[in-house]
């Protein structure tokens, strides 16, 4: 695999993933793993991730570390379900980006203009956009009909969705024979079709855009030198204060829109704790995917997956279990090949008391889900640390003429 | 410490909490509110007997929590999972304690120790990924946060650790009388002290005495002043990241405790408070990690809290009072960079002025 291109390496990655997948889609006798239902479940629950995750992209590729994700995406689940209950779902969306950029605009004065420790400041947004999300819910939903303390009234009308039935439909029948890979290559494929929100199409092509602005256009490439050497940029006539700001606010609404999208497509109202830490999870995605678009698309995909599986039946925990057993030992394998020793024997033990852990049990509880994503964040930062790249200056306060 | 230099360290506090009070008046104002009432019915509220007990309850749980990330600001360490550490914590230690049977002497700091062992475990975890992996401690303690999160719901809902506690929830097995530190009923005959208070306040002064008056504090303040001067000078960085993790854990492992054994319902349930961490890390900032300044942060930070209960039958959201808080975090640390760039600012001017006298005299 080392003289390939990029491209055949993660289809490699992929089809290899899909077979593990489907092994242990056999073994843990559950069709439901790579079902339509979990498949199109997992894209939806990715979105979110997702968006929030190319947030921190933006604000860090321009060297803002953002914490305050979470605290923007609250802010931009009030905005959707404020705007949403009284002018429909897509002024919902308008409402829940401007709420996020809002919250990144005090972010970007704080951090970029007073030159703050971002992580504080990051912090404060936190607790600053949870409570002002509680605040103004309160004031504006408690004598709402339909509405109360802590929930808005439903959106009006729903953000449409498609289904290309000719597509998904024969896909589906073709998931439920069960064959090995074939089958759960057809699951995922028909999941893609299956009421697919416009919004995860727009989440799809801002992923796009993002890495044809960020790494095509001049106005990309200004923006990541803000993040690599301001310095540098600013010898060169780049405005890195501007850049800055503009990375933090699409950061923002970026996050927001994430907002919008729990708000409006996942349940239809505002709830307050609706986040429950997904601005975190963008965040772990996004280093997952080493700052880059398509891998963070990937990390949030995955994360999607997991969060999934404890929503939908307990036998898919089984699965999901030996899963990851077997990834992990497939990649010691691989970790052998090219010399890493140490960790791939830490994989190898570890992936074999799964596999352990899978045989001896015959049930296995959500939770293993639930921290499932955070305990893959922290192996790949623990092995891949060296080959992750974050942009040199992520963190660090910037001065404009600081530098001699 | 001179008198211009404690003005000078209080000015930035106090200006940060001045400012959030204007915004949270403007914010009351525009949403029609009586200001002044809301204010009046706060203080009235948050100073009667029964609140100002509460405050100090809750006010002895920041300061643990604020202790410990106050440990690692010193050396520029952000240990942002105070809140896994002392949830974890809080669970091991309260089914150990549960399980005891022993007079108060033996089983409370049993308890403790089993509290801080966890907290500085957990810490641990995230210190050994930066120390061998160059992971960030930020990173991994979120991360540590959540997967805390998990293990305790699977503890208390799966295994025997957890059984029906109170109220429809589960909890680990209630400590008994024996191991409990009730308190005293000092300011109010309703509501009792937290007796947890006394080992906050040991902690302060053990943490006043390691950083000030220690070789190990004084290469711990040095290494977060100039890591790189630190080590020219002989010490061990690495060693220095761990060490002041697990401290840090450690405190963070005891956070939970004064709840625990001050108040119904002696078990850790899966309704336990959450966030404390958090509010560790802002009261830090705004005690600028002084021993004397993090508890009237952490008092601060309790009356609003407790005051606040009252504004929900005013008719005014409570969660003004989060508001509040997050702009004094925001004003705080602006402040604290101004004052900085101005001192720096200063300074140059200085040197500048002696070096151009030096020149005009030796010309």
């Amino acid at each position: 695999m080392n003289t390939k291109s990029p491209s055949i390496r993660i289809f490699a990655f992929f089809i290899s993933a899909m077979t593990l997948l489907s092994i242990s889609r056999i073994f843990a006798d559950t069709n439901d793993l790579t079902s339509r239902g979990t498949m199109a479940a997992a894209f939806g629950l990715a979105v979110p991730i997702g968006l929030a995750g190319l947030g921190g992209l933006w604000s860090e590729r321009a060297g803002i570390v953002n914490i305050g994700l979470e605290g923007m995406m609250i802010l931009g689940t009030f905005g959707a379900g404020w705007a949403g209950w009284q002018w429909g779902p897509w002024a919902g969306v308008l409402g829940a980006v401007t709420f996020g950029m809002l919250g990144a605009l005090l972010f970007a004065i704080v951090t970029v203009s007073f030159g703050v420790d971002q992580i504080i400041a990051g912090t404060a947004i936190n607790i600053l956009g949870l409570g002002l999300a509680q605040f103004l819910a309160k004031l504006a939903f408690s004598n709402a009909p339909g509405g109360g303390q802590s929930q808005s009234p439903p959106v009006k009308g729903l953000l449409p969705s498609v289904t290309i039935d000719f597509i998904a439909d024969p896909l589906n029948t073709l998931q439920q024979k069960g064959w090995f890979v074939i089958s759960d290559l057809a699951g995922m494929f028909s999941g893609l079709f299956y009421h697919l929100s416009y919004l995860t199409i727009l989440t799809v092509i801002l992923f796009v855009l993002t890495g044809w602005t960020l790494w095509r256009t001049s106005f990309g490439l200004r923006l990541r030198s803000a993040g690599e050497s301001p310095s540098a940029a600013e010898t060169l006539g780049v405005n890195v204060i501007r850049y800055k700001y503009i990375a933090v606010i699409i950061s923002g609404s970026l996050a927001g829109l994430a907002g919008a999208y729990l708000a409006i497509v996942g349940t239809n109202v505002y709830r307050g704790g609706q986040t429950a830490g997904r601005g975190y999870i963008g965040l772990a995605t996004m280093i997952f995917g080493n700052w880059r678009p398509m891998g963070t698309g990937i990390g949030a995909t995955v994360f999607g997956y997991i969060d999934t599986l404890q929503l939908r039946d307990n036998a898919n925990i089984r699965g999901l279990v030996l899963f990851g057993a077997l990834v992990l030992i497939a990649l010691a394998f691989l970790g052998l090949r090219s010399g890493v020793r140490a960790t791939s024997l830490a994989f190898l033990i570890i992936g074999s008391a799964l596999v352990g852990g899978f045989l001896a049990s015959t049930n296995m509880a959500p939770e293993v889900a639930q921290v499932a994503p955070y305990v893959t964040t922290l192996l790949v930062l623990a092995t891949a640390s060296q080959r992750l790249r974050p942009p040199a200056t992520a963190g660090m306060a910037y001065r404009k003429g600081e530098s001699h | 410490m001179s008198r211009q230099k404690i003005l000078n360290s209080l000015a930035a506090p106090l200006l940060a909490v001045a400012f959030s009070l204007v915004v949270v008046t403007i914010i009351l104002f525009a949403f029609g509110s009586n200001v002044f009432e809301v204010f009046n019915a706060m203080a009235v509220y948050g100073t009667s007997p029964r609140s100002l007990t509460l405050m100090l309850n809750l006010a002895t749980t920041y300061y643990i929590s604020a202790v410990a990330v106050a440990i690692g600001f010193k050396m520029n360490l952000f240990n942002i999972g105070v809140n896994g550490q002392y949830m974890l914590g809080g669970m091991c230690a309260a089914a150990v304690a549960g399980s005891l049977n022993l007079p108060g002497v033996v089983a409370i700091p049993i308890t403790i120790f089993v509290a801080i062992a966890v907290g500085a475990a957990w810490a641990g975890v995230a210190a050994w990924l930066k120390s061998a992996r160059g992971v960030s401690e930020v990173i991994s303690t979120i991360m540590l946060n959540f997967i805390a999160l998990g293990l305790i719901s699977y503890t208390i809902i799966r295994t025997n650790v957890g059984r029906p506690a109170a109220l429809n929830v589960r909890g680990t097995e209630i400590i008994p009388p024996n191991g409990r530190m009730v308190g005293w009923n000092l300011l109010s005959p309703s509501i009792k002290v937290y007796g947890f208070i006394i080992v906050a306040i040991l902690i302060g002064v053990l943490y006043w005495f390691v950083l000030n008056r220690t070789v190990f504090g004084y290469d711990l303040r040095a290494s977060g002043l100039s890591a790189s001067a630190a080590s020219a000078s002989g010490v061990n960085s690495k060693r220095m990241v761990v060490i002041t993790m697990l401290i840090s854990g450690g405190i963070a492992g005891m956070v939970g405790l004064p709840d625990l054994l001050g108040n119904d319902p002696y078990s850790y349930t899966l309704n336990f408070p959450s966030g404390y961490g958090f509010t560790g890390i802002a009261i830090a900032l705004l005690g600028r990690n002084n021993p004397i300044g993090i508890a009237f942060g952490a008092i601060l930070w309790a009356f609003l809290d407790v005051s606040s209960q009252i504004l929900d039958i005013e008719n005014v959201p409570r969660e003004i009072v989060t508001i509040m808080q997050g702009v004094i975090v925001l004003a705080v640390v602006v402040a604290y960079e101004l004052v900085r760039r101005n001192r720096v600012k200063s300074e140059q001017q200085n040197v500048g002025e002696a070096l151009a006298q030096k020149e005009s005299s030796a010309s």
